[in-house]
C-alpha cells in the first residue's frame, strides 16, 4: 500500500510515522464516514483497527521449581559514605535466597530496596540475612563530619530564600513542552531540592490571561505536571512535590503585551507548609 | 435572507487526492458571517399587545407596583423573541380591568393592529397584591378568551415582578409552540463583586442580583442541576481544585465527596443523575464521569493535553461534548458518554466552553477562527448544527465572549463579554439578536442558564 496513514485529523497525521502510534478508532472511523471511498476504506480501517489493538500481554512464566536451597547472599552500599550533619545518603540492599531481612537499627526490611537515612552521628548499617539454605550479613559505614553543616536545612528555610534558588521554568504560547532554557532551569531546580531532601514543594501552573478561563486552568495543570515531571527525572522523590493550577487567575502582571504574557505562562514552585 | 452554507469537512493531507477527485466547494475562511440562522425563522410573529393593567386602588404604593408589573410583563414578552411587540405608544389608552370593559376592535385597529391582547387588573388591598390577567385574541371577537389567569401574593416589588413572570410565562407556552417561557429562570454566575470571585445569582432579565457563597477563595464554574436543587462549582481549597456543592434549597454550601486530583469544570447530565469534570488525578487532565453522589467513578477520556470543559447532551444524556487540546490549540468534540465514538467538531482556530442546546440539535461555544492579522473577528460566540457541522456567528466586534450557556427553551444563550479590563454577563436569542447586558460593575463572568 503506498498510502502511510488514515488519521483524518492534520496534526496526527504530520506525525504518523509509525502508523499504529497515531491511528486511533477516532480516525479511522471518520475515514469510514466518507462514503465516496467506503469499500477502499473499510479494508483500510480493519487492517489499522487491528493494528491499533493492544496486544494481550502473555502470562508470566511460572517460578522454576525449588531445588535444594542454596545460601542467601547479601550486599549493602551506602551512597555518599561520607555527608555532612543534617544532610542525608541512600541505602541500597540486595539479597538472594533470603526469608528475613533486617538492617540493625531499621527493622525488617523487604529482600531489596533502597531508603534515605540522615544520621547525627557516623553509623555502620549492618544487614543481616536468613533463608532455608543458612544465613549471613553485610555491612556498610556512612561518615558523618560534623564539621561544616550545610547552609540550610529544611527547618531554616524561608519563602524567601527558597525564592532565590528554586527558579520558574516558563513556557510557550498554549503549550506545556519544556523549552530548553526551563530544562536547564528545572535541572538546577531539582539539584537543590535533592540536598534538601526534607522540603515539600508546591508547583502552581500559570497562563497568560488570553483564551478561555476552563482550558487555562486545565493547561495550567498540564505545566505543572510537566514541570513535577522534569524533577522526578531529576532524582526528587514524587511524594514531596504537589501540584496545582492557577490557570489564568493569579497573574504576575496585567499588561497586555507578549514579555508580561510570557512572564504570566510559568510553573512556579513554593514551599509545601 | 438565505442562510450561506459552509460545510465543515474533516480534511488532512492524505485526503488531498480524495479532494482532486470530488468536485467539492472548499470555500477557505476568509471573511466572517454575518449570516442570522435560528428556530422559526421566516415564520411570522404573532403581534401581540401587553395593555396597561387597571389599577383598582389608586394609592401610590399600589401605582408604583403596578408601574414595576407593567414593566415586567411587557418586557418578559418582548424578551421571548416570538412575538411583535405592540409598542405602549401604539397602543390605545384604555386600561381595561375585565372582560366586560375590553373593546377588541379598537386594539385590532391600526395603528395597533394587535393580534392578541394581554391585559387585567392589578390592586393592592391591605398586605395582598391581588392581579387578575388575561389574553384575548383580537381576531376572533365571538369568543376571545385564550387565557385567564388570578394571583394573590404578599405585596412587595419582587412579588410584583413574580406575578408578571408567572403571567408571561402563562402567555409564551399558550402561544409559543408549547415550549414553557423562561421568565422564572435564573442565571448563575461569578463575581468579583467582593473581592474573591464567588457564587451569585441573578434573575434572567437582571434583576435581583444576590450572593450565594462566601469561601473566601477562588470559586469557577457553577452548574446547576436539572431540578434547580444543588449548584455543582470548582473551588480552590488547600489542597488544590475540588467540586463543591451548594443547595439552593437550604442556602449553604453541603459536603461533597470530591474526587482526588485537581477536579474542575463540573456538568450535570440532563437527567441529575451523572456529573462529568476534569480531573488531572493522573496529572493530565481527562473527563471523567460519576453519580450524583459523587460515587462510581469512570474516566472517559484519554488524550494527551487539556480535556475540559464537558457538557452532555440533555436529551439524550448519551453524548458528552466538550474542549481538548490534544492537536495543540483547544478544540470542540463529541463523544459518546463511555468515550466511544470521538469526533471533531471545530476544523482550526482556538474553540472552548461549548454548551448542548436543551433540544440536543446545537453546540454554542466561543471560537476564535484566528482569521489573522488585520483581518476582522475575535473570540466570539458560535452556533453549531451538530448533525451537518454547519456553523453561524453570533457576535461580531463586541468584545471577547466566552462561557455561552443555553435559556431551557433553547431560544435564547447567555454569555460573558469581556470589553477592555471590563467583564459582564449578556443574553442574545440563539440568532444573536436582542443584546441585553444583565450585569453590571464589572468582573462578572461564567453564567449558567437554570433548566427551568
Amino acid at each position: 500500500m503506498n498510502f502511510r496513514c488514515w488519521c483524518s485529523d492534520p496534526e496526527a497525521d504530520a506525525t504518523c510515522k509509525p502508523l499504529r502510534k497515531n491511528c486511533t478508532k477516532e480516525n479511522i472511523v471518520k475515514i469510514s464516514q466518507h462514503r465516496h471511498f467506503a469499500s477502499l476504506i473499510a479494508v483500510a480501517a480493519l487492517t489499522f483497527m487491528a493494528g491499533c489493538h493492544k496486544k494481550p500481554v502473555p502470562p508470566p512464566p511460572p517460578p522454576p521449581p525449588e531445588a535444594t536451597s542454596p545460601a542467601p547472599t547479601a550486599t549493602i552500599t551506602v551512597t555518599p559514605s561520607t555527608i555532612n550533619a543534617g544532610g542525608s545518603a541512600v541505602l541500597a540492599w540486595k539479597t538472594t535466597d533470603a526469608t528475613d531481612t533486617s538492617i540493625d537499627g531499621l527493622g525488617a526490611v523487604n529482600t531489596y530496596g533502597t531508603q534515605n537515612v540522615s544520621p547525627t552521628e557516623s553509623t555502620t548499617y549492618h544487614l543481616v540475612v536468613r533463608g532455608p539454605g543458612g544465613s549471613t550479613d553485610a555491612t556498610a559505614r556512612l561518615t558523618v563530619s560534623a564539621a561544616a553543616p550545610p547552609p540550610a536545612v529544611g527547618e531554616t528555610m524561608t519563602e524567601e530564600m527558597f525564592e532565590q534558588s528554586v527558579k520558574p521554568a516558563f513556557f510557550d504560547y498554549d503549550s506545556f513542552d519544556i523549552r530548553p532554557d526551563a530544562q536547564s532551569v528545572l535541572a538546577q531546580d531539582a539539584a537543590f531540592l535533592s540536598q534538601h531532601p526534607t522540603l515539600k514543594v508546591v508547583i502552581g501552573g500559570y497562563c497568560d490571561d488570553r483564551g478561555s478561563a476552563e482550558y487555562n486552568l486545565a493547561l495550567g495543570e498540564n505545566r505543572a505536571n510537566a514541570a513535577k515531571q522534569a524533577l522526578v527525572n531529576g532524582g526528587v522523590s514524587p511524594d514531596r512535590i504537589r501540584t496545582v493550577s492557577y490557570g489564568k487567575e493569579k497573574q504576575f502582571c496585567t499588561q497586555a503585551d507578549e514579555a508580561c504574557w510570557q512572564q504570566n505562562r510559568r510553573a512556579g514552585f513554593s514551599l509545601d507548609q | 435572507m438565505r442562510a450561506r452554507r459552509r460545510i465543515a469537512f474533516p480534511y488532512s493531507p492524505v485526503f488531498s487526492f480524495v479532494l482532486l477527485l470530488l468536485p467539492l466547494t472548499c470555500r477557505s475562511a476568509g471573511a466572517q458571517d454575518w449570516v442570522r440562522t435560528g428556530t422559526n425563522l421566516g415564520a411570522s410573529r404573532i403581534r401581540l399587545a401587553a395593555a396597561n393593567f387597571n389599577a383598582a386602588s389608586g394609592d401610590p404604593m399600589g401605582l408604583a407596583l403596578k408601574s414595576t408589573f407593567d414593566s415586567t410583563l411587557f418586557n418578559d414578552l418582548s424578551n421571548a423573541g416570538i412575538f411583535d411587540m405592540v409598542s405602549k405608544s401604539l397602543a390605545p389608552p384604555a386600561t381595561p380591568a375585565s372582560p366586560q370593559q375590553m373593546n377588541l376592535a379598537q386594539w385590532a385597529a391600526p395603528p395597533a393592529n394587535a393580534a392578541m391582547v394581554a391585559f387585567g387588573s392589578f390592586s393592592v388591598s391591605g398586605d395582598r397584591l391581588a392581579v387578575y390577567g388575561w389574553l384575548f385574541d383580537a381576531k376572533n371577537p365571538d369568543s376571545p378568551q385564550i387565557l385567564g389567569k388570578q394571583y394573590n401574593e404578599a405585596s412587595s416589588q419582587d412579588n410584583a415582578r413574580l406575578i408578571a413572570h408567572r403571567f408571561a410565562d402563562e402567555i409564551i407556552t399558550r402561544l409559543g409552540g408549547g415550549i414553557p417561557g423562561i421568565a422564572e429562570t435564573h442565571i448563575y454566575y461569578i463575581s468579583a463583586r467582593g473581592g474573591n470571585k464567588e457564587v451569585w445569582q441573578i434573575d434572567y432579565d437582571g434583576q435581583g442580583a444576590k450572593q450565594l457563597t462566601h469561601l473566601n477563595t477562588i470559586s469557577l464554574s457553577p452548574r446547576v442541576s436539572p431540578i434547580n436543587d444543588r449548584l455543582a462549582f470548582a473551588s480552590l481549597g488547600r489542597r488544590g481544585w475540588s467540586i463543591a456543592m451548594y443547595s439552593l434549597l437550604l442556602g449553604r454550601t453541603v459536603s461533597f465527596p470530591s474526587p482526588a486530583g485537581n477536579v474542575f469544570s463540573p456538568a450535570w447530565s440532563g437527567d441529575g443523575s451523572k456529573l462529568a469534570f476534569s480531573d488531572a488525578r493522573t496529572g493530565d487532565p481527562e473527563i471523567y464521569v460519576t453519580d450524583a453522589s459523587g460515587s462510581s467513578l469512570k474516566q472517559i477520556t484519554t488524550f494527551r493535553g487539556p480535556d475540559v470543559s464537558p457538557t452532555w447532551n440533555p436529551k439524550t444524556n448519551s453524548q458528552i461534548a466538550w474542549c481538548s487540546g490534544r492537536t495543540g490549540l483547544p478544540q470542540i468534540y463529541i463523544m459518546n458518554s463511555d468515550g466511544t465514538n470521538v469526533q471533531r467538531m471545530t476544523d482550526g482556530g482556538y474553540a472552548t466552553s461549548p454548551s448542548w442546546s436543551p433540544d440536543g440539535q446545537f453546540l454554542v461555544f466561543a471560537w476564535n477562527r484566528k482569521y489573522g492579522p488585520g483581518a476582522p473577528g475575535g473570540q466570539d460566540i458560535y452556533i453549531m448544527d451538530i448533525a451537518s457541522k454547519r456553523w453561524t456567528q453570533l457576535t461580531h466586534d463586541q468584545g471577547r465572549e466566552d462561557f455561552p450557556s443555553w435559556s431551557p427553551d433553547s431560544r435564547h444563550i447567555v454569555f460573558q463579554r469581556e470589553q477592555g479590563r471590563s467583564s459582564e454577563i449578556w443574553t442574545m436569542l440563539s440568532d444573536g439578536t436582542e443584546q441585553h447586558r444583565l450585569t453590571q460593575g464589572s468582573g462578572n463572568s461564567m453564567p449558567n442558564w437554570s433548566w427551568k
